[in-house]
């Protein structure tokens, strides 16, 4: 049964939404708040972009444990989104390389765009969200 | 144009909510509506009425509830994000078993759906953090 808050009904065109991740996972909440954003907008049937630059990249990194700083590990959420046809998800090249990562290191298969093509990328958007 | 407002960041610590402020005001009186302003991340202490600056400084959340009253203004606060911070309206106070509430005049508690609602019915989303 969902909660009063969740039923917004939404008249309107399909926009194109990108998500823009740029903070580490933890240390700030920003990436969790993100996510939450994310999995809600999943259910207003828009046309969703999700884009991992500068330390974003470490959301989406393997094995992570948080153990050891008393804090949730959510990283799993990540790989449930394509349950909500949340499916365009790009990976900046130059933020990915400059961290040592690779896309075997991450829990989810994402494109991986270089400065420029994310740059046309973010010129086709109609809502920018960036965290 | 129908704009839309969102701040991601909280009152004094940052200057993204004076900035947003500032930024609500240039949008009224340049003649453009103001669709909604949402607050989410720290964004949702901007609603705090237990807030008490120091009588020589501004007080934000005062400027928020008295822009609202003058123009008509939808301030959202994220339901969620407001939780972890303890900001309450009255019903949330109630149904969470809280002795008070603390959610300024002018504001009011929902979903994300309504920030995503704003992206899909404004011509603009104008974005306030850090």
């Amino acid at each position: 049964m969902s909660e009063p808050w969740e039923d917004d009904e939404l008249d309107g065109p399909v926009r194109k939404f990108m998500y823009v991740n740029r903070r580490a996972p933890y240390g700030t909440i920003y990436a969790l708040e993100s996510l939450e954003v994310v999995l809600i907008a999943a259910a207003f049937e828009q046309d969703v972009t999700l884009v991992f630059m500068d330390d974003g990249v470490y959301q989406i990194k393997k094995g992570q444990d948080t153990g050891a700083i008393g804090v949730k590990n959510f990283s799993p959420t990540y790989r449930a989104l394509e349950g909500y046809d949340v499916e365009k998800l790009y990976v900046e090249k130059e933020s990915l390389e400059s961290r040592g990562l690779t896309t075997d290191d991450l829990v989810v298969p994402v494109q991986v765009v270089n400065n420029d093509q994310l740059a046309e990328l973010m010129e086709e958007q109609e809502v920018i969200l960036s965290f | 144009m129908k704009i839309s407002v969102l701040v991601n960041e909280g009152p004094y610590q940052h200057q993204s909510a004076d900035t947003a402020i500032q930024f609500t005001k240039a949008v009224l009186a340049k003649g453009h509506e103001i669709f909604r302003v949402f607050f989410y991340h720290d964004g949702v202490n901007n609603g705090t009425r237990y807030a008490v600056p120091p009588q020589d400084d501004r007080n934000i959340t005062e400027q928020w509830t008295e822009m609202a009253k003058e123009h008509n203004l939808d301030l959202v606060i994220c339901i969620a994000a407001a939780q972890r911070r303890g900001i309450l309206d009255e019903n949330e106070a109630k149904r969470q078993g809280k002795e008070g509430h603390n959610m300024a005049d002018g504001f009011r508690i929902s979903g994300l759906g309504q920030l995503i609602e704003a992206g899909i019915q404004s011509d603009r989303m104008v974005i306030f953090g850090d």
